[in-house]
């Protein structure tokens, strides 16, 4: 067997555990609804409790709303379907980064050179750091999405976008190729936890401004075992500007590797185009932010505005939208 | 919104120490600034015209112009635009002929030059630079500003400790020297406030933060000016040159040029580049992407202005410099060399023609108009195969980019060429409407096939067509059988490297501006009664998570100093 045919066997085994994983973080979401109030509070206060980052906030007392209390700092949670989906994503990760890496060596350069690999160490990048960002904060309850897009993600590729080794095409021999790809993809895979902070703090939004009105029913039981909106918020925020700086740098590098393969730093080429308008849409929400009447719900748009754009343009623009980036694989 | 409010900057701002000169300026609908009355244009002009500029300098404002551009940006990744794909805008012209006029009215093939797009992006710099100008000037002013005087409560602050330690009002006075030096140690400006039986120091750090948003904006402007002024001074031209053969940079010798409103028509160097060889490699037959060509190589001779010579080469994602222009490597194909006797025997063409590549095999297109010499004018289009196989069809095709097998089929035109009238005409079409076809698909004369070194007679006893074999003396295959030629890129820009540098400024500023926390520090020590309460409290400026992380270590530390500098001070007593 050579290594590209063991690449592909560690991918769809990577791709068989995401998916128990996600299935156990659904089940996760669903036994969060069913906890007693008890439990909730001392899930909720974990939850945040454990991160440094929104301390502040939880000494405050902050916002009663999300039932985090000081009292649950240091207790425990036992959310055991959220431990088992963080055991399996970490073994799916392996496996995934065994894929990538004897993908690698079969190609004898790094495995970002068509749209397959694309997808292969974006999704890589995702998952890992969303583990990064889990031994600091508890993000679990991010678990199912994050599984699941990736799940959509890599089973898309390995279906559909699989393209045999070959060799380099002339523009993309270049160490640009290793940089500008690479951060691109961690910029993404930060964006992308931003975008589903974003989507639980709309959520969450919705919920709290349904209490305050005094429903009975105010949305997914799981969403009380959540930090408050604004906590999502401000986590969403922090993600998001890191992802911005690597984007901002993404498109440097990309327009100074313009001007050595295509002889001008810019030509709005469709992809030079598409990561223009994310970052501009970028920019919108880090304004939003700080002005008055943006900040909240309608930034939580902006953001998940600027990951659909994202995500259209890592698919779409991609396969069918035809400009100098044609570097898909695909024909 | 009020689900939000619970935001660091939101609940933080209490009455105590929240504003001081210090503080950087902000639009008034910035989520820091006072919310104040809607003002109302006030009568006038000016009153009408301030209030405009006001508008026009929000946050607001702003936001909806950065998300206008981002949608006015969409069009031009659906439409194809003339600036990067001249060829699709032809298409599409073609495909729609009714669709085109309008589309084109409103720029949609050239929407990033298009009046509207560019009002955009202008409202945006003008409300841009509205907005840093003020604050720029107010930030240098809060440069020199010294720390907030320490509020009378601190208590009242969220992120607040407070400790009691026995000590007498010297102890208390030491206690804030040591807060003092320890502050300033981690970068605070610091300032003292003593009163009566308090003392206190206030520190304030992080103004790199504000110095960093600043800079990000003005690098922003600064990337902007110096592409839209570099565009002026630049300018960009193709050239093929054919192995052997050379090219002059001057304005005649471009096969096209594009140039910008301030380039002169004697701003070009006079060097000149010629062709040496052209080394291509391709995947083995048999070996994942098989005939894929790579590793395009020119090698060339420059003659630089002042007459001395070197050698270089271009490839690609390697450009080469040449009196501050750069040289890249566009395309290549073959250019077999084509002799055309008359019936006489005299020569009335000799050269190498270029043929366009139509596939990745390099089945190629040329065209070679003979407007002299021959009793009318001849046009003759001609299919080159570097590596020839025929397909069940009957048709030839090219089976690898190499040349292994070269076959060149010509048919031959008689008539007008459509060139007299000084139209010009691409050298790489042939317009037959007024021209006559003698031989090839369509006609009883078959296509002339040749291969190098083959003569053919022209139809109709016209003379004769000979395919010449390059090849050096001695030579056993036909791999160097046909000539190569390069097309060949010449850009100027002088403003590229300052564009960069301003984007690199952009990325340092933004680095500052989201990750320099700016916060507030006091300490202030109260004594009474041989005890000492001591104070802590920070206040964020701004997004700031690790304030409350921040102020506890400075408690820590402050009491490993205070423990550290008791016990000396204890030691005469004891040793006495
Ligand atoms: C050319 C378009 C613009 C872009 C791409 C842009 C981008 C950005 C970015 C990325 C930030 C975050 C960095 C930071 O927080 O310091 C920012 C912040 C800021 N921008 Fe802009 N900006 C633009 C125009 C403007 C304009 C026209 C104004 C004035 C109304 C403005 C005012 C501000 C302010 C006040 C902040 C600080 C926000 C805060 O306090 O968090 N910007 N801008």
């Amino acid at each position: 067997m050579d290594l590209d045919s063991i690449s592909i066997l560690l991918l769809w085994t990577a791709i068989a555990i995401y998916a128990g994983a996600f299935i156990a973080y659904a089940f996760d979401l669903a036994r969060r609804s069913s906890l007693s109030d008890e439990e909730r509070v001392l899930v909720a206060a974990g939850g945040v409790g454990a991160d440094a980052v929104a301390r502040g906030s939880v000494a405050s007392g902050g916002s009663a709303v999300g039932g985090a209390g000081v009292s649950g700092v240091g207790a425990r949670p036992r959310l055991v379907m959220a431990r088992i989906g963080t055991a399996l994503t970490v073994l799916g990760w392996l496996f995934h980064l065994g894929a990538t890496l004897t993908r690698g060596f079969a190609a004898g350069r790094v495995p970002w050179a068509n749209l397959y690999e694309f997808a292969m160490i974006g999704t890589l990048l995702i998952v890992l750091v969303y583990l990064v960002v889990l031994t600091r904060i508890d993000l679990r309850y991010l678990g199912t999405f994050i599984t699941g897009l990736v799940l959509v993600l890599l089973g898309a590729a390995a279906a559909n976008f699989y393209v045999i080794v070959t060799p380099l095409v002339d523009p993309l021999k270049s160490v640009w190729l290793v940089i500008h790809v690479f951060v691109a993809s961690l910029a993404t895979a930060l964006l992308a936890l931003a975008f589903a902070l974003s989507v639980m703090q709309l959520l969450q939004a919705r919920r709290e401004h349904r209490l305050a009105d005094g429903a009975e029913k105010a949305g997914p039981g799981f969403l009380r075992t959540l930090p408050d909106a604004g906590r999502l918020e401000n986590l969403a925020y922090r993600f998001t500007v890191v992802g911005f700086i690597f984007w901002t740098f993404t498109l440097i590098a990309g327009a100074i590797w313009a001007q050595d393969a295509w002889g001008r730093y810019w030509g709005f080429d469709v992809k030079e185009t598409w990561t223009f308008i994310i970052w501009v849409l970028y920019a919108g929400y880090i304004h939003a932010r700080a002005t008055r009447g943006w900040r909240g719900t309608p930034s939580a748009w902006l953001s998940i505005t600027g990951f659909a754009a994202v995500l259209f343009n890592f698919t779409i623009v991609n396969v069918f939208f035809k400009g100098l980036h044609a570097y898909s694989g695909l024909s | 919104m009020s689900s939000s409010r619970s935001d660091t900057r939101g609940d933080r701002r209490g009455p105590d120490g929240a504003s001081a000169a210090s503080d950087p300026l902000r639009p008034s609908d910035h989520i820091d600034a006072e919310e104040s009355e809607v003002t109302q244009p006030r009568l006038g002009f000016v009153g009408w015209l301030r209030w405009a500029w006001r508008q026009l300098t929000s946050m607001r404002v702003a936001l909806v112009l950065l998300l206008i551009l981002a949608i006015a940006a969409i069009p031009g990744s659906i439409f194809p635009q003339r600036m990067a794909d001249p060829n699709g805008v032809t298409k599409f012209k073609a495909d729609n002929p009714d669709l085109f006029p309008i589309l084109d009215k409103l720029s949609l093939f050239d929407v990033y030059l298009s009046p509207w797009f560019s009002a955009i992006y202008l409202l945006l710099f003008i409300s841009l630079i509205g907005c840093i100008i003020p604050r720029i000037r107010h930030h240098l002013k809060a440069l020199r500003a010294a720390p907030p005087r320490t509020p009378a409560r601190l208590s009242r602050l969220e992120d607040h400790r407070e400790v009691q330690r026995d000590g007498s009002p010297d102890d208390a006075a030491t206690a804030i020297d040591i807060a003092q030096k320890q502050l300033k140690a981690l970068g605070y400006r610091v300032a003292r406030y003593d009163r009566g039986s308090t003392w206190s120091v206030s520190a304030e750090r992080g103004y790199w933060r504000e110095t960093g948003n600043l800079l990000f904006h003005i690098a922003l402007v600064g990337v902007l000016v110096t592409v839209g002024v570099g565009g002026g001074f630049a300018y960009t031209g193709q050239k093929v040159v054919i192995e052997g053969k050379s090219f002059v940079n001057t304005l005649i010798d471009y096969n096209s040029i594009n140039r910008g409103r301030f380039v002169t028509d004697d701003a070009l160097q006079p060097y000149a580049i010629g062709l040496d060889s052209f080394d291509v490699t391709y995947q083995p037959f048999g070996t994942p992407g098989a005939g894929q060509a790579g590793d395009f190589k020119a090698n060339v001779t420059v003659r630089e202005v002042d007459g001395s010579t070197r050698e270089g080469s271009v490839r690609v994602n390697h450009p080469l410099s040449v009196a501050g222009d750069q040289v890249y490597l566009l395309g290549n194909g073959y250019a077999p060399t084509i002799t055309v006797r008359n019936a006489e025997g005299t020569v009335v063409h000799s050269a190498p023609v270029e043929f366009l590549p139509q596939d990745s095999n390099m089945t190629s297109l040329g065209v070679l108009k003979i407007p002299d010499g021959m009793p009318e004018q001849l046009g003759i289009t001609g299919f080159f195969y570097p590596t020839v196989v025929k397909l069940e069809t009957g048709a030839y095709a090219s089976a690898h980019g190499e040349l292994n097998l070269p076959l060149l089929t010509l048919d031959v035109y008689q008539g007008d060429l459509g060139i007299d009238d000084g139209t010009p005409r691409s050298v790489y079409t042939l317009d037959t409407s007024s021209l006559t076809k003698l031989n090839g698909r369509g006609t009883d004369v078959k296509s002339i096939e040749l291969q190098p070194g083959e003569t053919a007679d022209l139809p109709n006893g016209l003379g004769t067509i000979t395919f010449e074999d390059e090849s050096p003396a001695g030579a056993t295959d036909p791999t160097e059988s046909v000539k190569r030629y390069v097309s060949l890129q010449i850009h100027h820009d002088a403003s590229a490297p300052w564009v960069l540098a301003f984007a690199l400024l952009a990325l340092a500023g933004l680095g500052l501006a989201l990750f320099v926390p700016r916060r507030r520090m006091w300490v202030k020590a109260t004594a009474s009664d041989g005890v000492i309460r001591l104070e802590y409290a920070g206040l964020a400026r701004g997004e700031d998570p690790t304030l409350a992380a921040a102020v506890d270590d400075l408690v820590r530390r402050h009491a490993r100093l205070l423990d550290g500098a008791a016990p000396r001070r204890a030691e005469p007593v004891k040793g006495a």
